[in-house]
């Protein structure tokens, strides 16, 4: 009974190692949306170009799976993504965007001179949606499904590489739920 | 050239530190003074040539040599002077060098100093200390070789972090891993006697003055760094559960532990197996800090780049190093005699009850910095354990604690009775109740928890004062006055420093009560000329203007304040380093005794004013005055200490107090 004592601290010891070892896999910068499984926080915004429509969070349910991209006209990454959600809208992917911190006036000559990938576009002017969403830094992006639920955030811009490796089979797997 | 022969003397003092363990550990075990002696020089060498290595990394920064790559990460030609020396040890293979080196002096001071240390535990001690520095040396010649070239050589390098250009930087890391090296001498004490199978009252006494060095610099380290961030981080708090202050903590709740313990061992052989035991785990809460820091498993403002090689690497040192000492502390422990018994009022329960709250605490910080990593781990979820879980679990367990400082002292070894204790702690415990009904009459009911606060700081200082009392009053009848010079000059050093050490703990949570209780801030957009009043102090701003730093722009804004002594002049600055692109805060405070006025700018409000931030900080300056006065009371006792150990050399204490029991 007294030897159990002293063999006590070197097995506890052994269990934090191995904690320690599970926890050098993971990357702490990686941070998850606490939005996820949990629907869209209900927004109502206006168009950026008074004539399309607006975008409100009931939008975002019903028919396909789609993404919610955080932008702004101002934002680098954001123009270094957007042929690649050019191409994604040419295969058929349902995107609504969010415009962050930007004039109409600004956000309209981006998108006619690079083209429009959204099917709908909110202005997020003030900034206040953006923040129920939790997004840090433009461009991020929420995958959304059918009931509205988020279920994924992709933070920094959608590479090829992160499409075809991470959010292509999510998609599919979301538009077979 | 340069870093060639760093690099050189990096790979030779690896193998001395080979020969040195396999020497004296050979030595040891054949009683063979030769190779003892040839370990003994070894030990010498080792830190020779890492303070060639060292000497060498330093002469680089100074003079700008920018082919290897860590000068030119680290530093460029306009870096002030200082701040190119502070960058030897602000990056982490340098400071990672910092490390091996003052762990390598301390080996060699063993080495040299210590004629009374038994020759095979001296030779054992020294041992392990060489273990401990090969595996230190491999990792930094493994995996963050500091002399790397870049080829081709780069015009001129990179920066500092700007954060960590500071004048606390050049000082705050060096007296951190003094302490933090310097519990490895315990780690080496505690893993000698349980490979001799033998502790004795001599052990006790040789190790506490190095637990007590290293226990004073962790804790002007920790100090230094949370004044530091006081005042670079811009805003106001002085601590903040950090991760990595967290990682500083641990070590120094169980170096404070094994202080007290060591005490019990050497003046009643009680408490053996455990004082091994701290002596094990407070080194390695050291080796863990370091893992913390630089294997990227938390986010923490003080990682250094993130590799996780490194990290594998200092999770297998500690698997081996503290899993071997804990196999060994399993293995051989059990054997050693059990202690002298004492009852529950005894100064030995009194010390056991202190070890018992110690500990906990440090569970307690252990759980909170780490469950993030174990939940994730098991679960894959992200959380975080903020403020609200420390202040929950940590602060009621040294609240206890604190009750208990002022008893110790106070009551006597092996047996004592409870009544005349309590009349000795009359004058304590008075002043604690004047200070709760006072701080209730005066600020109402709703500040309970501060009424507490200062009770307990009342009922350290008093105590602490207590301690002295009693060894000031007269042995017989007569007067207080009558000879109590003399009684005076008869106390030892080390009750000074007692006094002082648990003084200087009330003293900091008078600090910490202030600024939980009465911290006030305001945030206003303000142009020059406009004033702001917040907790009777009326702040204006005068000017703003911007100005050309050495290797940063800044936006200066200068405030004027009114104090008791006049007027004063308030410059808080936010300064942008092109090279790096990295802002920082320059907070102007105004430092006073019963708290500071603490500015800081920030960005140009939309409104065309200037974003101010200013704090009312009540008392904060006792947190740090409470914990400076610790580790005076520390280098107070250490005075004391010499004396003592050089009176033991004299008399040689009885041999054999504490064999083991069945050998």
């Amino acid at each position: 009974m007294r030897r159990l004592i002293f063999l006590a601290p070197i097995v506890l010891f052994a269990i934090v190692v191995a904690g320690f070892a599970l926890g050098l896999r993971r990357d702490p910068s990686l941070l998850p949306s606490t939005l996820i499984g949990k629907p869209l926080p209900s927004f109502s915004l206006p168009p950026v170009d008074p004539k399309a429509p607006g975008l409100t969070s009931a939008d975002m349910t019903g028919g396909s799976p789609r993404l919610l991209n955080v932008f702004g006209s101002w934002c680098v990454s954001c123009r270094y993504e957007h042929p690649v959600l050019m191409a994604l809208k040419s295969q058929g992917v349902a995107i609504e965007g969010l415009d962050w911190r930007d004039s109409r006036a600004d956000a309209t000559r981006f998108l006619a001179a690079e083209g429009n990938p959204y099917e709908r576009i909110g202005d997020d002017e003030a900034g206040r949606t953006v923040i129920d969403l939790g997004v840090a830094a433009a461009p991020e992006t929420f995958i959304v499904d059918r009931q509205g639920r988020v279920r994924y955030k992709q933070v920094g811009p959608i590479t090829p590489e992160v499409w075809t490796s991470t959010l292509a089979p999510l998609m599919a797997r979301l538009k077979s739920e | 050239m340069i870093a060639e022969i760093g690099q050189l003397a990096l790979i030779l003092a690896l193998c001395l530190a080979l020969v040195q363990s396999a020497s004296l550990l050979i030595g040891a075990w054949r009683l063979d003074g030769a190779l003892m002696s040839m370990g003994r020089t070894a030990a010498v060498l080792q830190a020779a040539f890492i303070a060639v290595a060292f000497a060498a990394l330093g002469t680089a920064y100074v003079t700008g040599d920018f082919s290897i790559a860590l000068v030119a990460a680290h530093s460029n030609s306009a870096q002030p002077l200082l701040y190119r020396v502070g960058a030897t040890w602000g990056s982490h293979e340098g400071s990672m060098i910092l490390w091996v080196f003052i762990l390598a002096v301390y080996g060699a001071a063993i080495a040299l100093a210590g004629g009374s240390l038994r020759e095979s535990l001296k030779a054992r001690v020294l041992a392990v200390q060489g273990v401990v520095g090969a595996a230190f040396l491999g990792f930094l010649l493994l995996t963050s070789n500091p002399f790397l070239r870049l080829t081709p050589a780069p015009f001129d390098g990179a920066e500092l972090n700007p954060v960590l250009q500071d004048p606390g930087l050049v000082f705050h890391p060096p007296v951190l891993y003094l302490g933090y090296v310097g519990l490895s001498i315990a780690f080496s004490f505690g893993v000698a006697a349980l490979i001799e199978g033998r502790v004795d009252a001599n052990w006790a006494r040789w190790v506490r003055p190095w637990v007590l060095a290293a226990w004073i610099f962790l804790t002007i380290g920790i100090t230094m760094g949370s004044v530091w961030s006081y005042y670079t981080l811009g805003w106001g708090g002085w601590w903040f559960w950090d991760p990595v202050e967290n990682a500083s903590l641990m070590p120094w709740l169980l170096a404070t532990a094994l202080l007290h313990s060591c005490l019990v061992l050497e003046k009643r052989g009680a408490l053996i197996s455990w004082t091994i035991l701290l002596s094990i785990l407070a080194f390695s809460m050291s080796m863990v800090g370091t893992f913390l820091v630089r294997s990227g498993v938390l986010t923490s403002v003080h990682a250094f780049a993130v590799d996780p090689k490194r990290g594998v690497y200092i999770l297998g040192m500690i698997a081996v190093m503290t899993g071997l000492a804990l196999g060994l502390f399993a293995w051989r422990a059990p054997r050693f005699r059990t202690g002298a018994l004492f009852t529950a009022v005894s100064k030995e329960y009194a010390i056991t009850l202190n070890n018992l709250f110690l500990a906990a605490a440090t569970a307690t910080v252990f759980l909170g910095t780490f469950y993030p990593v174990f939940v994730d781990a098991l679960h894959g979820d992200k959380i975080s354990v903020g403020p609200p879980y420390f202040n929950a679990t940590f602060a009621p367990i040294f609240m206890l604690l604190f009750v208990l400082v002022s008893f110790g002292p106070m009551l006597n070894w092996k047996r004592d009775s409870l009544g005349p204790l309590l009349s000795r702690l009359i004058w304590p415990a008075l002043a604690s109740a004047i200070a709760v009904v006072g701080a209730i009459l005066i600020f109402g009911i709703g500040h309970v928890m501060a009424a507490l606060g200062f009770a307990l700081s009342a009922w350290l200082i008093v105590g602490a004062g207590a301690v002295l009392a009693r060894r000031w009053r007269p042995v017989s009848h007569g007067a207080f006055w009558d000879g109590l010079w003399g009684r005076m000059r008869a106390t030892p050093l080390a009750i000074f420093g007692l006094a002082l050490a648990h003084a200087g703990l009330g003293v900091t949570t008078l600090g910490i009560t202030a600024m939980a209780g009465w911290q006030s801030n305001a945030v206003i957009a303000m142009t020059p000329g406009q004033s702001l009043t917040l907790a009777g102090k009326t702040v204006t701003l005068t000017g703003l203007r911007g100005i050309e730093g050495p290797n940063y722009e800044a936006a200066q804004a200068r405030f004027a304040i009114e104090t008791l002594a006049g007027s004063r002049v308030l410059i808080s600055e936010r300064r942008f380093y092109p090279d790096s692109q990295t802002t920082t805060t320059e907070a102007g405070i105004n430092v006073g005794l019963l708290g500071n006025v603490y500015i800081s700018i920030g960005d140009r409000a939309a409104g065309g004013g200037l974003v101010v931030r200013l704090w009312n900080h009540p008392l904060v300056n006792f947190i740090w005055g409470g914990a400076f006065m610790m580790a005076f009371g520390g280098m107070v006792s250490l005075a004391d200490r010499r004396l003592r150990v050089a009176v033991v050399k004299r008399v040689r204490a009885p041999a054999g107090v504490l064999e083991p029991a069945a050998a």
